[in-house]
C-alpha cells in the first residue's frame, strides 16, 4: 500500500511539472466553451435578407415591416433585379433572398392567394432551413391578420416551442457534448501517453525488474488523471452555470458519480492503446484520431445521431460518448434521476469492464 | 554451494523456431564480477530477462539468490538491482525524489530512505544538486546516480545491461570504481558489456556466440587461450564464428 501511495505521488510530480500538459488540459474546456457557447451558435440573428420588391403595393410594404420589426433580419432592399441577386449569391455576399412579383397584392385582394419567392443558400443547410421557417412564420402570421380583418373572432398563431430549452439556449446541448469530449480526449490520451512514456524511457524496465506489481502500475498511473478529470468536470459544470447560464436540473452527485464511470471508461481505453504501441507519438494519434473523430462524430452532439444510416447507427452505439452524453443531457438538462438512465449506464459500464480487462490481460501478457 | 548465488543449469529460450538461448550454463560466486559478453543478438538481453524474471525460460533450471526463477520471481526481484542501458531515471523527478521513489518502490521505510538517502548524495557529492531536476545533470553524473539507486536496497545481485553506453572513458573509469566498491560491499555483479577494455575489469567473462556459451573464464586466462594480446582479440576470434548478426 505504501508502495502505491509513493508511485502515486510520482505521478503527480509528472503531472505538475509537465506544465504543457496541464494547460491543455484546462485550457481546452474553457476554449471549448467559449468557442461553443459564443462564436459557434446555431441560432440566426441578424441575417441580411436581399428584398426585391416588385410589386410595390400595400401588402408588400407590410409584409417587408414585419420582417424588419423581427430581430432576425436586416433587410437590404439596394437589389433591383433578380440577376443582381445571383451574382450576390455567387459572390457568398447574399445568404437569402425575399421576392415579391409583379401584382402580389392585387392578387391577394382578388384571389386570395399570391406566389412570394424564398431563396436560401443551400450551401450552408442549417441556416437555409431556419431562414425559411423565420419567413414562412413571418407570412403565415400576416397571413392571418388580414384575413382576420376583425370579423372572424379566431386567428390560429402557430406556436413554436422547444422542450428543456424554451429560451432557445443553445448551450445547452453543447455542454454535455464538450464534457464528453474533453474527458474522452483527456483521459485517454494523457493516460496512454504516460504509460508509454515509461517504455519510451526505459523506465517501464526499470519497473517491472522491481517489486513493484505491474498492475499498480497502472492503477497508480491512473489514479491522477481520475483526480485532475474530475476537476476538469467540476471547471465544465462551473463555466456552465456562470458563463452560459445552463441550469443544472438533476442531483450533482449522480452527474459526478456518472462521470466518475465515463472517466474511468476513458482511462482503460488510454490504458488498452499504452499496451498496443511502444511511441508516445502513435499513442497520442491513436487516441486524438481514434477518440477525437468518433466522439465528434458520434455523440450526437454535432450530428443528429437520427438521420444517419443504421450502420453509422450501429457504429454509434459503440462509442461510450454516445451514451455518457445521453445521460449527461437526462440528468442534467432534463433532471431526470437513475431509474430513467440506468440502462445507459449499464452500457457504459459494460464498456468499461471490456476495456479494463483487455488492457489488463495484454499488460500481463507484456511480461513473460 | 552457499556461496553461488547464481547457477544456471542447461538454460534454453525458444521464441518459436529460433534458439535465442541454447542451452547455457554457468554460475556466479557471491561478490564477483561477472563480465557477459556478446555480440548484438548472441542472446546475452535475452538470458539477462530471464535471471531477473523479466520471461520464463523454455527449459533448464536457475536459481538467482537462491530462488527459482520458474516459481519464486517475485523473491527474486525483491533481491536484485538493475540498471539497464537505457538511462534509467525520471528526468523530471529531482535527484532526491528519484531515490525517495525506487526506495519505496522497494518498500524500505521512510526514516531509513532519508537516511541512507543523505549519505548517498553526500557520497556522491550531489549536496547542491540534491533538490535539482534530474534533466540538468550531465551524463556521467545521472549514469552514476542510476548505479547507485539500482544498489540503493542492498540487492543480493545488481544486473547491468550495458551501463556505460555514451558515457566518456573518465566516467567510465570512475563509475568502474563504483561497481569495484559494489562488490567489495558483497554485492554481486552481472554485467554486460559492449567495451572490451571493461571486459579486463571483470573477475571472470563469458562470451555468448549464437545463443550458446563459447568461452568462460577470467581475462587473463582467456587471452593465454586464445594466445591473444586483448580482450578484444579473444572476442573477435569467438564471435567471428557467429552466424547470427544484430537483434
Amino acid at each position: 500500500m505504501k508502495q502505491l501511495l509513493v508511485f502515486i505521488r510520482k505521478e503527480f510530480y509528472h503531472v505538475f511539472r509537465d506544465k504543457r500538459t496541464l494547460l491543455i488540459m484546462f485550457g481546452l474546456p474553457v476554449v471549448q466553451i467559449v468557442l461553443f457557447g459564443f462564436a459557434l451558435t446555431s441560432e440566426v440573428k441578424n441575417i441580411t435578407l436581399t428584398v426585391i420588391d416588385q410589386a410595390r403595393d400595400v401588402n408588400s410594404a407590410q409584409i417587408i415591416n414585419k420582417i424588419k420589426s423581427s430581430s432576425y433580419f436586416i433587410v437590404d432592399e439596394s437589389a433591383l433585379n433578380y440577376d443582381e441577386v445571383t451574382i450576390a449569391f455567387k459572390k457568398g455576399s447574399a445568404k437569402c433572398a425575399l421576392i415579391f412579383p409583379n401584382g402580389f397584392g392585387n392578387d391577394l385582394q382578388h384571389t386570395g392567394e399570391a406566389p412570394v419567392q424564398i431563396i436560401t443558400d443551400g450551401s450552408d443547410p442549417n441556416m437555409a432551413k431556419t431562414v425559411v421557417n423565420y419567413l414562412t412564420a413571418i407570412l403565415t402570421a400576416y397571413q392571418q391578420e388580414t384575413s382576420a380583418g376583425g370579423q372572424l373572432p379566431y386567428r390560429i398563431i402557430p406556436e413554436q416551442r422547444m422542450l428543456y430549452n424554451e429560451e432557445g439556449n443553445g448551450s445547452l446541448n453543447f455542454i454535455p457534448g464538450v464534457m464528453a469530449l474533453v474527458l474522452m480526449l483527456v483521459c485517454t490520451a494523457l493516460t496512454s501517453v504516460a504509460v508509454v512514456r515509461e517504455k519510451e524511457l526505459g523506465t517501464m524496465e526499470i519497473l517491472l525488474v522491481s517489486p513493484f506489481k505491474p498492475l499498480l502500475v497502472l492503477l497508480a498511473k491512473a489514479v491522477p488523471y481520475l483526480a485532475l478529470s474530475l476537476a476538469n468536470f467540476t471547471l465544465i459544470l462551473v463555466m456552465a452555470v456562470f458563463v452560459l447560464d445552463v441550469e443544472i436540473k438533476g442531483s450533482i452527485l449522480l452527474l459526478f458519480l456518472v462521470s466518475t464511470l465515463f472517466i474511468i471508461a476513458c482511462l482503460s481505453i488510454g490504458l488498452m492503446i499504452s499496451n498496443v504501441t511502444n511511441s508516445q507519438q502513435t499513442a497520442l494519434l491513436l487516441s486524438m484520431m481514434g477518440m477525437m473523430i468518433p466522439t465528434l462524430i458520434f455523440t450526437g452532439f454535432m450530428f443528429p445521431l437520427e438521420n444517419m444510416p443504421w450502420i453509422f447507427r450501429m457504429i454509434a452505439n459503440a462509442v461510450p460518448s454516445r451514451w455518457y452524453f445521453l445521460i449527461i443531457k437526462a440528468v442534467m438538462l432534463k433532471g431526470l434521476g437513475f431509474s430513467y438512465i440506468w440502462k445507459e449506464m449499464a452500457v457504459l459500464l459494460g464498456m468499461t469492464l471490456v476495456a479494463l480487462s483487455i488492457a489488463l490481460k495484454n499488460f500481463k501478457i507484456r511480461l513473460s | 554451494m552457499n556461496d553461488k548465488v547464481i547457477i544456471c543449469e542447461e538454460l534454453t529460450k525458444r521464441f518459436g523456431d529460433f534458439i535465442a538461448v541454447n542451452h547455457i550454463s554457468f554460475d556466479v560466486r557471491k561478490g564477483e564480477i561477472f563480465g557477459f559478453l556478446g555480440a548484438n543478438g548472441a542472446g546475452k538481453t535475452t538470458a539477462m530477462r530471464i535471471l531477473c524474471g523479466l520471461s520464463f525460460p523454455t527449459s533448464g533450471k536457475a536459481t538467482v539468490a537462491g530462488f527459482d526463477v520458474y516459481k519464486q520471481q517475485e523473491s527474486i526481484k525483491k533481491n536484485i538491482g538493475y540498471m539497464s542501458q537505457k538511462f534509467s531515471l525520471y528526468e523530471n523527478l529531482t535527484v532526491v525524489e528519484n531515490i525517495e521513489f525506487f526506495g519505496g518502490v522497494y518498500g524500505l521505510s521512510s526514516a531509513e530512505i532519508r537516511r541512507r538517502s543523505d549519505r548517498l548524495v553526500n557520497k556522491l557529492g550531489l549536496t547542491q544538486e540534491a533538490r535539482k531536476l534530474v534533466r540538468s545533470l550531465p551524463l556521467g553524473w545521472k549514469q552514476k546516480l542510476a548505479f547507485s539507486v539500482a544498489i540503493f536496497h542492498d540487492p543480493q545481485i545488481v544486473f547491468l545491461d550495458e551501463p556505460t553506453g555514451g558515457v566518456d572513458p573518465i566516467t567510465r573509469r570512475q563509475f568502474w570504481d563504483m561497481i569495484y566498491e559494489a562488490a567489495a560491499t558483497g554485492i554481486t555483479v552481472f554485467v554486460t558489456t559492449h567495451y572490451m577494455d571493461e571486459a579486463e575489469y571483470c573477475n571472470r567473462i563469458t562470451v555468448m556466440v549464437d545463443g550458446k556459451v563459447e568461452a568462460l573464464d577470467t581475462p587473463g586466462n582467456l587471452k593465454a587461450r586464445y594466445q591473444a594480446a586483448s580482450m578484444d582479440e579473444v572476442f573477435y576470434q569467438l564471435a567471428r564464428g557467429a552466424k547470427r548478426s544484430a537483434d
